[in-house]
């Protein structure tokens, strides 16, 4: 039962959050929808924490595709080992994980210690930030410090194959049974972050303004009801 | 030929007293909220002086407008790719500091101090953290007036381009205002400068707005402009800037600045121009020819053929019988007395200036017996250095602007004959020449000037209403909901409420 809660209903109650309250925000709540920047109170932080906590969480992001969306048999296709995966989810993992981990604390100790910063800062932002905090640095334990020392964990084999077996909606929550504590924590307080998304800053994250290159300079908008003939 | 007609504004500085009245109305009807206590849409700066922000001019570190690279025109920060790659951490943005820490005064304490030997005084609290400010350092226009003296006029960027002394002394200082707000650009480096493209010029005016739902608050607009009047709401993390009051000029109403300026200083007018040549206009490679391209995207509005394509192209009736009484278009297209605002930043701005001309002629002492030609060597050696001037409104080109003082010298010359005599001077001495002018267009000039009535310094047509079925709602809405909290008092440190 526990087991069916914890990697079936659980999930599932998390990404509908996600999504209903995703859209319902763009949609009705737009003007709450932007990256929210303190950078006019303070520049030399900023410049530290946000610039290596983005571009690690980035890099971060692409290693869990890596490792859990792409399946095992790809990789044994295109022959890499496990031992050269492992070398190479270690490096590049690791290096990733401190860049998370540094960024966030500097970027909490900037939140605390600049008053400007201080004062607009919302209980939202520190549940954000601290909880980032806490699966960034339990990821990189796993990664750095789990993974060389106790065991090389294989969760392409178990948590891969659930993770995309949720979104083909036949959840195979038996996999999750025999994981090490460490990763069954680190994947349940990763699904409560993104059911926390819709209700925090972190929506500007799907907002890349991506088309920015390939547009036009100069906008041109006409008034809204107006017939220009 | 795309026809596209803009508002744009003319001010005349030498009628500029410096009140701030403009600043005052306009802060009292737009950013009087939480977020947007530090922006000022309209600021009047004393010059020689670092302006507001400081130093605004300083494009090394800003870096807003445009730049001529390999012969096409880009952004002086950086292009689109370029952004994407900083747009965790933009490194050209300015902080608050730049701007100023904005306060307001404990006044509950005058209230509620208890008996005391001494006075009670009501202390200055931050209106960003709440707290005490000890000792407030800079504020708008804290250098009002010069009052920085010799340890404020050097970091005025032009200052410090010309390279010349200037004279702190009292009897040899100048100085002169000049009132800014958006302008409206043709060309604006702001637009082009948001990865969202939630910034907008408008078809119909030319009004350059930001939409405040696509906002994701980026902040490259904010350095982006190099008149830096794109500010961001620390409160909305939206972009905000000065909107022209378009729900004032759609109803043929002028700008609230403008309206309320106390020199009447402000025109406002309709100018017709042709979309097309733009860029074309601002990517000419010499600085210095930057004006006369300029001048040359607009187009005659009693030429026929204009007109024509322009009802073609929707511009109704109205519009272009205003664009023939523009007074924009009398003074910075035909005349030629109104220039552009830093026109090397290429962005193509739209309010011009008239270049002062009254601190000169107060160096003047024997103007009763001065002949005509006398006003020419007057003009040359005035008060305000003509490169100073030269690096404002016209890129250092100085000759532009002898011209533009010549004109105006001849035009008082010419009023002064007519009204309290003196003779034929001006018609015998060079001066109508050097200007390259007539007494005709300087009695007209000097009407519009000097005596023009309201509906002749504002000739501002409506907006076309007739297609919009919101107008019962607009009727009663507010321009800024959901930007601005419920009516009332705040408190500071201001505390959003998500909920409202
Ligand atoms: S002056 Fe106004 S229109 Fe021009 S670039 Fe700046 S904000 Fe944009
Ligand atoms: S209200 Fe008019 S005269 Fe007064 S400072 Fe503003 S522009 Fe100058």
């Amino acid at each position: 039962m526990e087991q069916i809660f914890w990697w079936t209903i659980f999930p599932y109650i998390c990404g509908t959050i996600l999504i209903v309250g995703t859209f319902y925000r763009f949609i009705f709540r737009g003007k709450s929808w932007y990256a929210p920047s303190t950078e006019i109170f303070e520049k030399k932080w900023l410049r530290m924490g946000s610039v290596i906590f983005h571009y690690g969480i980035i890099f971060a992001f692409i290693g869990h595709v890596m490792g859990v969306l792409i399946p095992i048999r790809f990789y044994e296709a295109i022959g890499v080992n496990e031992h050269l995966y492992h070398f190479g989810a270690i490096a590049g993992g690791g290096l990733a994980g401190l860049m998370v981990v540094f960024g966030l604390v500097v970027m909490l100790i900037r939140k605390f210690s600049f008053p400007r910063v201080r004062v607009h800062t919302t209980l939202a932002d520190y549940f954000t930030i601290v909880l980032l905090l806490i699966i960034a640095a339990m990821g990189t334990y796993m990664t750095l410090i789990y993974s060389t020392t106790v065991v090389a964990y294989e969760y392409r084999l178990t948590i891969g194959p659930w993770f995309r077996s949720l979104f083909t909606f036949q959840p195979l929550s038996e996999l999750m049974i025999g994981i090490p504590t460490l990763f069954k924590v680190h994947v349940i307080l990763s699904f409560f972050l993104f059911a926390s998304i819709p209700f925090t800053q972190l929506v500007h994250m799907f907002s890349f303004p991506a088309r920015y290159p390939t547009r036009a300079p100069q906008q041109y908008r006409s008034r809204d009801g107006y017939d220009k003939s | 030929m795309k026809i596209k007609a803009q508002v744009a504004m003319v001010m005349h500085l030498d009628k500029c007293i410096g009140c701030h009245t403009c600043s005052v109305t306009c802060k009292n009807v737009w950013t009087n909220r939480p977020g947007m206590e530090y922006v000022w849409y309209n600021n009047v700066e004393t010059r020689p002086g670092p302006g507001y922000p400081k130093e605004w001019e300083n494009t090394d570190r800003y870096k807003g407008g445009w730049v001529m690279r390999n012969g096409r025109l880009h952004l002086r920060a950086g292009g689109p790719i370029s952004k994407l790659a900083n747009i965790f951490y933009n490194p050209n943005m300015a902080e608050l500091d730049d701007f100023y820490e904005p306060w307001t005064y404990d006044f509950k304490h005058l209230h509620e101090s208890p008996k005391k030997e001494n006075l009670p005084v009501a202390r200055p609290v931050s209106m960003i953290t709440g707290k005490y400010i000890d000792k407030p350092e800079w504020g708008p226009n804290w250098d009002d007036d010069l009052a920085g003296g010799s340890a404020v006029v050097p970091m005025d960027p032009n200052v410090q381009k010309i390279q010349e002394h200037i004279a702190m002394e009292y009897e040899k200082t100048f100085m002169m205002y000049l009132p800014r707000i958006c302008e409206h650009c043709l060309n604006p480096s702001c637009v082009a400068s948001c990865p969202t493209g939630a910034l907008y010029k408008r078809d119909e005016d030319g009004i350059v707005l930001v939409d405040q739902d696509a906002c994701r608050g980026w902040r490259f607009c904010q350095n982006g402009c190099p008149y830096h009047k794109v500010y961001y709401n620390w409160n909305t993390h939206k972009a905000e800037k000065c909107n022209f009051c378009y729900p004032r000029t759609e109803a043929g109403l002028p700008t609230i600045c403008s309206e309320t300026c106390v020199g009447r200083i402000r025109y406002i007018g309709v100018v017709l121009y042709d979309a097309d040549r733009v860029k074309e206009a601002a990517s000419v490679e010499d600085p210095k020819e930057l004006y006369e391209a300029q001048l040359s995207v607009f187009l005659d509005p009693f030429d026929p053929e204009v007109i024509e394509k322009a009802e073609e192209q929707g511009i109704n009736h109205s519009w272009i019988q205003s664009a023939q009484e523009s007074p924009i278009y009398k003074m910075a297209m035909k005349w030629k007395i109104a220039l552009p605002l830093h026109p090397e930043y290429r962005t193509l701005p739209m309010v011009w200036y008239v270049p002062p001309l009254s601190p000169i002629m107060n160096h003047i002492t024997n103007e009763q017996e001065l002949s005509a030609d006398g006003y020419i060597p007057a003009v040359d050696q005035m008060r305000i250095p003509m490169e100073y001037l030269a690096s404002l409104l016209a890129a250092d080109d100085t000759a532009v602007i002898r011209r533009v003082l010549l004109k105006m010298a001849a035009m008082r010359v010419h009023m002064r004959e007519k009204t309290v005599g003196g003779g034929d001077k001006l018609k015998v001495s060079k001066l109508l020449e050097e200007a390259g002018t007539t007494p005709e267009e300087l009695e007209e000039m000097a009407r519009l000037l000097a005596v023009a009535k309201y509906n002749e310094r504002f000739v501002i047509p409506t907006g076309r209403r007739e297609m919009d079925d919101g107008l019962h709602y607009k009727q009663g809405s507010c321009s800024i909901e959901d930007l601005a909290p419920p009516e009332g008092m705040t408190t500071y440190p201001y505390e959003r409420n998500e909920s409202q």
